[in-house]
């Protein structure tokens, strides 16, 4: 407990340490904010534009779309700020920055995602509360359907942290694919922005089954608008989030696990 | 009990070679091979050896970053391998050529930051930060950005970075590379001052030997993955086939002096070279020529320890 205490503060420090050194050039910082949220919102407004032929794409309106968009790019970018810069892996290991880590009695999972700790970030995170906000009118909001929003959102940041992890630790066997992870990363939320039922039976079921983004925003929002499955899957798969994200949490965990001792027994 | 205990340490590392156009061959490479060796706490160790003769293995080896393929290693008590974030706390390690200073961040907050990771007391930090910042003259560079710190300032930098925390062993990998002279000189100065006043153990591999000479009562010889030479500094010297040289000066010039024990293996005008084996002792060689011949002056030459150690090496 006190090992998980004193990595969580770590974390804290080396991220504050990056705040602050960003924010010493304020016009800098406040620019890439800024353009990080309008770049992000671009991709908001390239399915907005799509309405302008259509009333409902794959079965949903603007803001039932909106709202999945909103849950996945909230989540995912959260994940992203916390996490994200793990993708660095290949990189460190080349620089060598990796072993000076594993010389320092932090984990080296955290020292790699609290690394150039971006705040600026927090714009991309703006952009989904956004889009959130907008489309949240469209739900008849009941305590319970708070609740689940809560659990979906949270359970969606630990996937998506499991998934840069996981995607990024193959580089101890690659040392450099972090293309590859983006595939999956950046790959997986855009994906997760449109609504299931335009995509064939088989990807929906690739992303509950394999790789298990449904469960940050497409079987929650489900619940969120009221709506059956058209795919028929169970009614729990709507509160099985967490399921998912623990599911996971063990998978990354022995990946995570195989490719530092990979590195440690290779020395690549 | 040593603070360093290495017992028939051994690492391989398999290498894929491509054979033809699709065949792959493996080839198994002993980087490290039956190494034994103790350090105990205070002494100050060079290790040294070609390119590629296992030295930086085995230094990952004894910070825990890779692990052994056999053998043991055990540094102040601790498996590193398998205790690699609690040893981390007990030695500190310089990499010469790559910093472990956050790049991007002042010199003060990277050590700032070490202080809380490494939860170094606050008297201890305060004392550590300015007796090396004084003594390695960072004082004007606190609040520069380590990447605009020229070489030698961010190897002291470094080294100030690997002590705040009081290690019982610090390891420094070519920690004079690419120093002009007198960094370097001052460097091994404070890391003298290190070891006499703290009793810090020092472990350096270098290539250059001068840092050997003036750093270290005992080296430790490594090529192809085995240590070839373990001992004090003259030792070495009296090892192998290496010799001293006697220059005399005779007041006139001679036929090349004959003596016991010795060859002249040049002469030039009154001054003659005499060769002799290192392990053996001017003294009587000297009363021999001074007895025979009129000298006007003397002198005596040591191996040069490259010299010495290219013996070692080619055995």
């Amino acid at each position: 407990m006190a090992e998980i205490v004193h990595a969580v503060r770590s974390y804290g420090l080396i991220a504050a340490l990056w705040i602050r050194a960003s924010l010493a050039y304020p016009v800098s910082f406040w620019t890439m904010t800024v353009g990080g949220v309008l770049i992000t919102f671009l991709d908001f407004v390239a399915i907005w534009l799509m309405f302008g032929h259509l009333d409902t794409y794959g079965g949903f309106t603007l803001r039932e779309i909106a709202l999945l968009f909103g849950v996945t790019s909230i989540a995912f970018r959260v994940a992203d700020m916390l996490v994200g810069n793990v993708e660095r892996i290949g990189q460190k290991v080349r620089s060598g920055d990796l072993d000076a880590m594993m010389t320092k009695p932090v984990p080296v999972l955290v020292q790699l995602c609290a690394d150039r700790f971006e705040l600026r970030r927090l714009g991309q995170i703006a952009q989904g509360v956004a889009v959130f906000v907008w489309a949240a009118t469209t739900v008849e909001w009941t305590p319970q359907r708070v609740a689940v929003l809560v659990v979906a959102l949270v359970s969606g940041v630990v996937i998506y942290f499991c998934v840069f992890v996981t995607f990024s630790t193959i580089q101890f066997w690659t040392t450099d694919a972090s293309e590859f992870a983006n595939a999956f990363t950046y790959g997986g939320n855009t994906i997760m922005q449109y609504p299931m039922t335009i995509f064939p039976r088989e990807v929906v079921r690739s992303l509950t089954y394999l790789l298990p983004l449904a469960f940050v925003n497409w079987y929650p929002c489900l619940f969120l608008l009221g709506r059956t499955d058209p795919f028929g899957s169970p009614d729990w798969f709507r509160f099985a989030s967490p399921l998912a994200a623990l599911v996971l949490v063990g998978v990354t965990t022995l990946v995570w696990r195989r490719g530092l001792r990979r590195y440690r027994s290779t020395g690549s | 009990m040593s603070l360093i205990e290495v017992r028939d340490l051994s690492r391989e590392f398999t290498i894929r070679k491509r054979v033809g156009a699709f065949r792959r061959m493996s080839v198994v490479k002993h980087a490290v091979h039956d190494l034994s060796f103790e350090i105990d706490a205070g002494e100050m160790v060079g290790y040294i050896g070609p390119n590629g003769a296992g030295k930086s293995t085995t230094i990952k080896m004894l910070t825990g970053i890779l692990v052994p393929s056999g053998g043991t290693a055990l540094v102040a008590g601790l498996e590193p391998a398998r205790q690699r974030r609690e040893l981390a706390r007990r030695i500190g390690v310089v990499f010469g050529q790559r910093t472990s200073l956050w790049w991007d961040l002042p010199l003060r907050d990277s050590f700032e930051l070490l202080r809380r990771i490494y939860r170094i007391p606050d008297q201890t930090f305060r004392r550590n930060l300015e007796d090396h910042v004084a003594l390695l003259d960072l004082g004007d560079l606190m609040d520069t950005p380590v990447r605009q710190l020229s070489l030698g300032q961010r190897m002291r930098g470094d080294i100030a970075a690997a002590l705040l925390h009081d290690p019982e062993i610090l390891y420094l990998d070519e920690p004079t590379i690419g120093l002009d002279v007198i960094s370097k000189g001052r460097l091994r100065e404070f890391l003298r001052a290190l070891n006499h006043e703290r009793g810090t153990t020092l472990m350096l591999t270098t290539h250059d030997l001068q840092d050997i000479e003036a750093l270290c009562d005992r080296v430790i010889v490594i090529d192809h993955g085995t240590a070839v030479f373990d001992g004090p500094l003259p030792s070495l010297r009296a090892n192998g086939d290496a010799s001293r040289t006697l220059v005399v000066d005779l007041v006139d010039e001679a036929s090349p002096i004959a003596v016991d024990g010795a060859r002249v293996v040049k002469v030039e005008g009154p001054r003659q070279w005499l060769s002799f084996p290192a392990g053996a002792s001017a003294a009587p060689l000297v009363a021999q020529v001074a007895a025979a011949y009129d000298v006007a002056d003397l002198s005596i030459h040591e191996p040069a320890i490259e010299d010495v150690i290219r013996q070692l090496y080619s055995h």
